[in-house]
This record gives structure tokens, sequence and C-alpha cells, in this order.
């Protein structure tokens, strides 16, 4: 065998011809008969060219291995081919990524856009590209949906075959009962969570149903970021569950699940709450008179409110605080039959009866501006009433009191902020309405002010607050500021202005004395914008 | 009107990932001004930070770069933006134009710059120069054998690894002999697999035993032995001799960074003479080596083969026309047939690494020992593939059968480009996405 003669000359080379002899040929005729012509006065030199002449011929005498068992394809995917445009423009933003160089980062922003946008359209993707994607989205997990939707059946073929992209599989939805109970029972922490949004987005008893079964034998952070994934979907019929979880052993989650309660409208705690929050909070008069807590009693804990203050307020201030956010908003607009702006323009003051009555110090938390004369509206406690319903309207999403907090758009400049976190207040309102309100916020503060206002708005920004936008970039230019005391702004807007905004921009590049920082900041926005636009344009191309 | 090249090809352009990327932001029409094409050629303006707009030309055919700015990359990111411009829009770079005065004065200069020829060397001078160094090669060769067969005789055991088997030492002092063939293969001896040693150490021994005798082997045999020992054969004397005419299919291009150099290889095969060939260029560190060609592409011109017993490399000559798109996958062959072909190009010339195939009705699978290509009566291994083009090709044949043109060699099989169902051919040696 020649195999075997390759073996022989193999290990005598090992160990060298000094102390092993050379083989005796064998294997085919033909080669033990040039072999024999080999002069071999000396065994090395010998050696050498045997293995030249053997190598040679299993190189040269190279067969194919045997053919195995054919493995089904990839299911065939009847959607639109992409344009030959947009295939381009995603081998751009791919390329891109590769790099991931800081520069690049409108690119990177701009890759999970192309993706949405392209899903939109129901396109196949190329197959070649869709290794690259696929590996971005393991790293990327925002783009996982847009990603394993474009992606399709060979996408899923893929994934069987790697597993790196095992995500995908379990992010495509249409799974086995097997596989289910499996995910749950045996994955990964990140898998199971999202196993359980994804089940509570399509049957949310079944969701509720699977946490409860094995909901006692949970790792205690396990159970929070668990009991997250039911805010989606929250109905009455959570109710028994979440009341139960009030009493769990972690500290945490007690207090997430009297928070996802105090959301649920007619909640038996939004009750208790209410019950409490109507003790401290009394009409009298056309004045709101506010008694604080005096205690955190056992219930009030069970109820979710943490005895002591993590910023180490006044505890009065703190529990009052806490019980007013966790009280349906409803509440108050039934009992005392006012609207909630007619509810914020009530003047505030302390309820001195029941101060007296107990005694106690009452915690004035810092920046309550009590103690100062108590002239009609601004009383102590206004500004921790407010707080508290800002924070209510936040929580319960009510768009209502969220608009009656913010005021109306604000004309004039400086005018005072509205209460509480506006741009959280914002997000409750329908995407219009908050960009119109930043729009106006613009107009009257500097960019720089509304850095989490815009943040809030839905991209791509409406052309008004586009330009908007723009405008007040053009103020902070000429007003010497420089583009770096804008960054984050800016990053925004390289990500969200909408594309109509483009000229304006330009223009500003044009009009910025050239060579500085504003005219590079300009020029690169418009260059963003331009891409983006003929990023968009080029996905709606007939094929 | 000359056909637009992919962005993919384009992309294979740029000297590294940072200028790709920049090359796609200069993408878009927005900077451009006076943009047009025609004539083999494609200019345009491009307002970057500064006041005044560089100045970018692209020469098609060769392809060839000028631009005014201050990068050192080449080409640079203009050049590769201008060309992703022409490739994507017809409407942001016009056909058919006459060039901009300041394109038009680089390229009639390129053009006679290209025509001006060398001044011929001194014939007697050259002739003792490559009589000294055929002396000096020749006992480069001898000393090898000398040291092979030591080696031989005490034992090859142990010879790889990190402590290395002195080869190094051994590979310097035949880069002083001037054998840079023998340099490069004594270099590998100490990186080659335990199971390949024997083999390196008996081609090694077996060219420097040919070299020694080269001038009583026929003449083509020799001529492989002086190319292998490292005897370079200059272009222009190549393309004085006779040429070989054809349209030829550039089946595909594979670079590899052999620091500082980058060697971009690329093979051709023609359509007449069904021949295949393969042209080597090389890049300065931040430069892509000046020879590109698009992959699925076709071009009329003249080769000039250097000689041997399996003439393969070659080098570009006249070129008649510029490439066009050759749609469709090309003639393939079955594993066997492939595995047959290159074991004829081992037996004419043994130390034949690799010889290139195309594959037809090929799909990649797994099986134990690694990936592998299978038709319906065999199976070949992949070798040295990266992950990312492996799973191109995986993708791209979504388990069904593929063309793929790739080298075939003792150790496996390497794929360069994929052909898809409808014909299209996607490289696999390109960083970018198709």
């Amino acid at each position: 065998m020649t195999t075997d003669y390759w073996a022989q000359l193999h290990s005598t080379a090992l160990l060298g011809t000094d102390r092993r002899p050379l083989p005796e040929p064998s294997g085919p005729p033909a080669l033990v008969a040039a072999a024999a012509s080999v002069d071999r006065s000396d065994q090395a030199t010998a050696l050498l060219e045997l293995a030249a002449l053997t190598a040679v011929r299993r190189r040269a005498g190279l067969l194919p291995l045997p053919a195995p068992e054919p493995t089904p394809a990839a299911e065939p995917d009847e959607r639109p081919e992409l344009p030959a445009a947009a295939a381009r423009r995603l081998a751009v933003l791919l390329a891109g990524r590769a790099t991931g160089a800081t520069a690049q980062a409108n690119l990177t922003e701009l890759l999970p856009q192309w993706l949405a946008a392209a899903r939109e359209h129901g396109y196949r993707l190329p197959a070649a590209q869709l290794p690259a994607l696929l590996e971005a989205a393991r790293a990327r997990s925002e783009l996982r949906g847009d990603v394993v939707a474009l992606a399709g059946p060979l996408g899923r073929w893929l994934a069987e075959r790697n597993p790196q992209w095992r995500y995908v599989l379990r992010t495509a939805g249409a799974q086995g009962p097997t596989e289910t109970d499996l995910i749950w029972q045996q994955g990964l922490f990140a898998e199971r969570v999202t196993h359980l949004t994804q089940l509570r987005r399509r049957d949310p008893a079944a969701a509720l149903a699977l946490l409860a079964g094995t909901w006692p034998s949970e790792r205690a952070e396990d159970r929070l970021l668990f009991l997250d994934a039911l805010q989606e979907g929250l109905s009455p019929a959570d109710e028994p569950f979440l009341e139960a979880a009030l009493t769990d052993r972690s500290r945490n989650v007690r207090s997430t699940a009297a928070e996802l309660l105090s959301t649920l409208p007619g909640s038996a705690l939004g009750a208790r709450m209410a019950e409490r929050a109507l003790a401290a909070v009394r009409l009298v008069d056309g004045v709101l008179l506010v008694r604080a807590p005096t205690a955190c009693d056992a219930a009030m804990q069970r109820d979710g409110i943490p005895p002591k203050s993590p910023t180490g307020r006044g505890e009065q201030a703190w529990w009052l605080g806490e019980m007013l956010a966790a009280t349906p908003l409803s509440c108050w607009t039934t009992t005392f039959d006012l609207t909630s702006n007619q509810l914020l323009a009530l003047p505030v003051a302390e309820d001195r009866e029941g101060a007296e009555a107990t005694g106690a110090d009452i915690g004035i938390g810092t920046g309550t501006g009590t103690g100062a004369g108590t002239s009609a509206g601004t009383g102590p406690w206004r500004e921790e009433l407010h707080e508290a319903w800002a924070r209510a309207a936040v929580r319960q999403g009510d768009a209502r009191w969220a608009r009656s907090l913010l005021g109306p758009p604000p004309r004039r400049t400086g005018s005072t902020p509205p209460a509480g976190a506006p741009a959280k207040l914002l997000a409750v309102l329908p995407p219009a309405e908050r960009a119109l309100w930043t729009a106006a916020f613009l107009r009257t503060h500097g960019p720089g002010d509304a850095f989490q206002l815009l943040g809030a708005c839905a991209t791509p920004w409406t052309p008004p607050l586009s330009t908007a936008v723009v405008a007040a970039l053009e103020r902070a230019a000429t007003a010497g500021s420089y583009p770096w005391n804008h960054s984050g702004v800016l990053g925004l807007t390289e990500r969200s202005l909408a594309p109509a905004t483009a000229p304006a921009v330009a223009a500003l590049a044009a009009d910025a004395a050239p060579d500085t920082a504003w005219a590079e900041t300009f020029n690169r926005l418009a260059g963003t914008l331009r891409f983006r636009a003929a990023m968009l344009a080029e996905l709606t191309e007939p094929v | 009107m000359e056909e637009r090249w992919s962005t993919e090809h384009i992309l294979s352009l740029a000297p590294d990932a940072a200028a790709q990327k920049a090359a796609g932001k200069l993408s878009s029409p927005a900077p451009w001004s006076q943009a047009g094409c025609g004539q083999g050629a494609l200019w345009g303006l491009c307002q970057g930070s500064g006041s005044t707009p560089y100045r970018t030309v692209i020469e098609l055919t060769t392809p060839a770069y000028q631009c005014s700015c201050p990068s050192r990359k080449f080409p640079c990111k203009h050049a590769l933006g201008l060309l992703l411009l022409w490739s994507g829009s017809a409407e942001a770079v016009p056909a058919g134009r006459e060039p901009a005065d300041w394109a038009a004065k680089w390229l009639t200069g390129r053009q006679q710059r290209a025509e001006k020829t060398a001044a011929p060397a001194d014939p007697l001078a050259a002739r003792r120069r490559a009589e000294r160094r055929a002396a000096k090669v020749a006992s480069g060769a001898r000393e090898l054998r000398l040291r092979l067969a030591d080696r031989v005789r005490q034992g090859i055991a142990g010879a790889g690894g990190a402590a290395g088997g002195g080869w190094a030492e051994v590979s310097a002092r035949m880069v002083d002999a001037q054998a840079p063939g023998l340099a490069t293969r004594a270099a590998e001896l100490d990186r080659l697999p335990a199971d390949e040693q024997l083999a390196g150490y008996a081609l090694l021994h077996l060219l420097a035993t040919a070299y020694e005798r080269v001038d009583e082997l026929p003449e083509p045999l020799a001529q492989t032995v002086r190319a292998r020992i490292g005897f370079s054969t200059d272009s222009a004397e190549l393309l004085a001799g006779p040429t070989v005419r054809d349209h030829w299919l550039v089946l595909g291009s594979r670079d590899s960074a052999d620091d500082p150099l980058t060697t971009r290889h690329l093979w051709l095969r023609g359509a007449k003479t069904g021949r295949s060939a393969l042209l080597l260029s090389y890049g300065r560190p931040g430069q892509a080596p000046e020879l590109a060609l698009p992959t699925g592409w076709s071009l009329e011109a003249e080769l000039a083969f250097h000689p041997g017993v399996q003439p393969l490399r070659a080098v570009l000559g006249p070129r008649h026309g510029p490439p066009a798109l050759d749609p469709g996958a090309p003639w393939a062959q079955s594993i066997g047939a492939a595995l047959a072909s290159y074991g004829e190009a081992v037996a004419e010339d043994p130390w034949t690494e690799s010889w290139p195939v195309v594959l037809g009705g090929v799909l990649p699978s797994t099986s134990p020992t690694g990936w592998q290509l299978t038709d319906q009566q065999g199976a070949l291994p992949l070798h040295a593939i990266p992950d990312q083009a492996l799973w191109r090709l995986t993708a791209i044949s979504g388990g069904r059968p593929v063309t793929v043109f790739g080298d075939c060699g003792h150790r496996g099989f390497t794929p360069v480009t994929v052909w898809d169902e409808q014909g299209r051919a996607t490289s696999l040696t390109t960083g970018g996405a198709a």
C-alpha cells in the first residue's frame, strides 16, 4: 500500500536515516519500479528522493471523498428582490459597520432605519448579504426583529447551521410547543425574557400562566425583570398574581408589583391608595389642603411605599409623593368634580388642623419653597402635589393630565418650565402633539435645554419640528456657541431630522463662515440628510 | 456606454476598510460638481471642508487614479466615492462628455508616459550579471541540499514548532544566494504541519537538485524550475514575444498581505482558448495593487504567459476595449474532474501548490472533519476559507447546487467566487458584502 510506504518513509525521516534504515519500496508496481532507480549510496538523499516521488504521486492521484447524504435546502422566498441601488446602499452601510469607528456614528444609526424601511416594503435581501446582517444583529439585539423578518426562510435555514445565529430561531415567533417549553425551562436568561415578552404580546394570559408556573423557583433579580414583561398587555386578569407579589421576599419585586398595580385601572391597590390620598388632600373652600402622612405603616409598606426615602428627603414629603403617584388620577377629578386644569389651578395650603393634631414636624423636601409667604397658588406642598401628579400621569399614560401639567406650548422666552419631568410627560402625548410642543419650546429656549424633549419625540421628526431645530441651531451658531456644546442635540438631529430639511441645512452650511466648525457641522448634517433621503428613495424604486 | 462597476468591485479597490467607509459617505451627488464620464475616464470636483474642491480623475481601463487631495491612501476616498456615485446613478455622472480641461491634461500626460519606452540596457553587462547570479544560485542550491540531507540523517522530528528547525537562517542564506524561491520554501519548513514536513523537505530537495542540472532538463521544465527558484522574467520582454488574444473572463481575485506588500492574484479564463491564466499585482502599504478587474466581467486582451511546463502565470498586454459584464456561470467541472486536472498539473510541475478550477453543481455541507463541497459523486474539503466567506457561500447556495471557482490543492479547495442559480457572480474574497 502506498499509504503504508509513505508512513514508513515518514517515520524513518522523523528518527533519521542514521538510526533507522530506508524502508523497502512497496505499493503499485510503477512506484516500486521508479523507486528502484533511486540511487541509494547516500541514505538521507535517497530518502528525500523516494519521499519526493511518493509525495508527488499522492498529490497527483488525489481522489474525491465519498459524497455525503444530501440535506434539505432552504424554503424558497417569494418576496420581491431588493432593488439594486438599495442593495449597494446596504453594502455601504454594512462596510461602515465593520470598522465601527465613532466618526461613522451616523451610518451606524442609519442601518436600523434602513432595515425598518426595507422590512416595511417586504423585500427579500440578497443572500450574500445575509451573513453580515445576521452577524450585525447578533451584536446589536435591537436590530434583530427587522433582520430576522428580512432574512426570511433563508435566515432560518442558516441559523439552523450556525449556532451563533440561533437567536433567529428564537426570534422567529412560530415555534412548536416543545421548543417553547424548552426555552423557558433551559434557555439563557435573555432568551427567557425575550420569549416571555413575545408570548405576552401574543397571548397575555398564557405568558402569565408560564411565569406563575415557575415563579417561586426564580431568583429575585430574574423575578424582577420577568415582572417587567407584564407591563405590556396589563389587565385585571393579572391583579391576583401582582397582589400576591406584594408580599414577595424581594423588596424590589414588591415595589415593581405595586407600581404595575398602580397603573392598572380599577385595581384594589389603586383604591387603597385613593383612600389614603383623599385622607391627605382635602378640598376646602377652593383650596387644596394637604396633610402629609405621619408614618409609613405596614399596609402602606405592603402597597409598595418604602419607609425610607432613597434621596434622604423629608420622610413625610416622600411618603406623600409615593402615595399620590400611585393614586389613580381619576380619583381627583371624580371626587372633587373638577377637571385636571381646574385642579392644577387651585391654591394649595397646609392642612394646619392636621399638623397641629399630630404635632409632627412637617417633612419639607429640598426645593419645596415652603416657609416663604404663601401667596395664592404657591403654598407649601403645591410643588409636591404637582410633581406627584406628573409621575402619576406618566405612569398611567394619561394624556389629558400630561397636557394640563405641561401647559400650553411655551410662547415667551424665559417662561417657567412645567412641573415634573417634561420629557416624560411629553412621551405620553400623541406624536404630532409632542412635536408641536417641542417645536414651540425650541422657539423660546436654546437647543441645549430641549435635548431630553427632542429625545422623547418620534423619529423622523415632523417638518415643523425639524425646522424649529434647524432654526435653534442657527441661533446657537449666531450666538457664538460651539457645535460641541450641542453634540447631544446634533447627534439626535443626524438621526431624526426630516430629509426635507436638507436644503435648509445646506443653506446654513453655505452661510456659515467657511472652514469653521459650524460650517463643517452643517455640511456633515446636510450630507447625512441627503444620504438618508437617497437611502429611503432607493427602497421605493421599482425593481 | 461603458457598463458601470458593482459596489463590491469598487469597494475591493479600496486600500483599507477606513477608505471603504469614507468612500461610502462621498457616494451621494451632494459634494460633487462637474462630474462626468466618457472616453474611458471619469472625473469630478469634490467639495471637501476646504474652499477649493478636489479634482478627481479616474482612468477606467487600467484603472488609474489622480486626485488633488493630500491623502496618501491610494486610491483615495474621493476616487472611490466618485466610482460609487458613477456605479449608482447615471444622472449624477452623465456619460459621453468631453473630459474637463484639468482631467484631460492628466489623461493625456498618462498616455504619453505609457508610450515612452525604456532605454535598452547594456546586453553584455546584463549577461555577465546573469552568469554571476546563476553561479551564486547554484552554490546556494548545493548548500541547501546538504542541509536537507543532514537534517534527514539526524531526524526531522521536532523540527517544527516554536523552537523552529533553524530554517530561518537557511532561508536568509538563500536570499543572499539570490534564490528567493528557495528562501521562501525553506522558511516555510518551520511552519508546515508535522504531517506535511516530509513532503516539504522532499519537494525542496527536488527543486534544488533540479536546478543543479537545469541545463540538462527539457526547456519548458527548465523554465519552470528557474521560475520556482525565483528567476523572474521581465514583463516587457514577455510581451514582446507571442501573446494570446482572447475574451478573458475574470474568474476571481484574492489579495494576500505578504508584509509589507499586498499581492493580488487575479484569475482569468479565455473564452476561445479555454486557457486559465493567473495575473499577479503588488501594492505597497496603504495602496491597493494597481491591477483590478471586476469578477464576473470579461475583457478582450492579449496575455503573455510565463514559459514553463504548465503556463499559468501571465502578464496583461494590450486591451481591446473596456471590460463588460459576462452574465451566467462559466463552464465548470465535477469534483472528480477538477482533482484530475490538479493532478495533471502536479505531474507536470511537482511544485504546483494549487490549480484553478471551476466546480459545477456543488453545494457546501458540513462533515465530521469540517466543511466540504459536494457534488453527486464526491466531496472535497474546504481549505483556508474565512468564516465570513464560508457563510456567504453557504447563504448563496441555500442548500442548492451552485458554481464555484477556486484553487484546488492537496489540502483541499479554497473558494474564490460563487455563481448563484441566476448566474450572478459573488466574490468570496473581498471584505464587503456583494
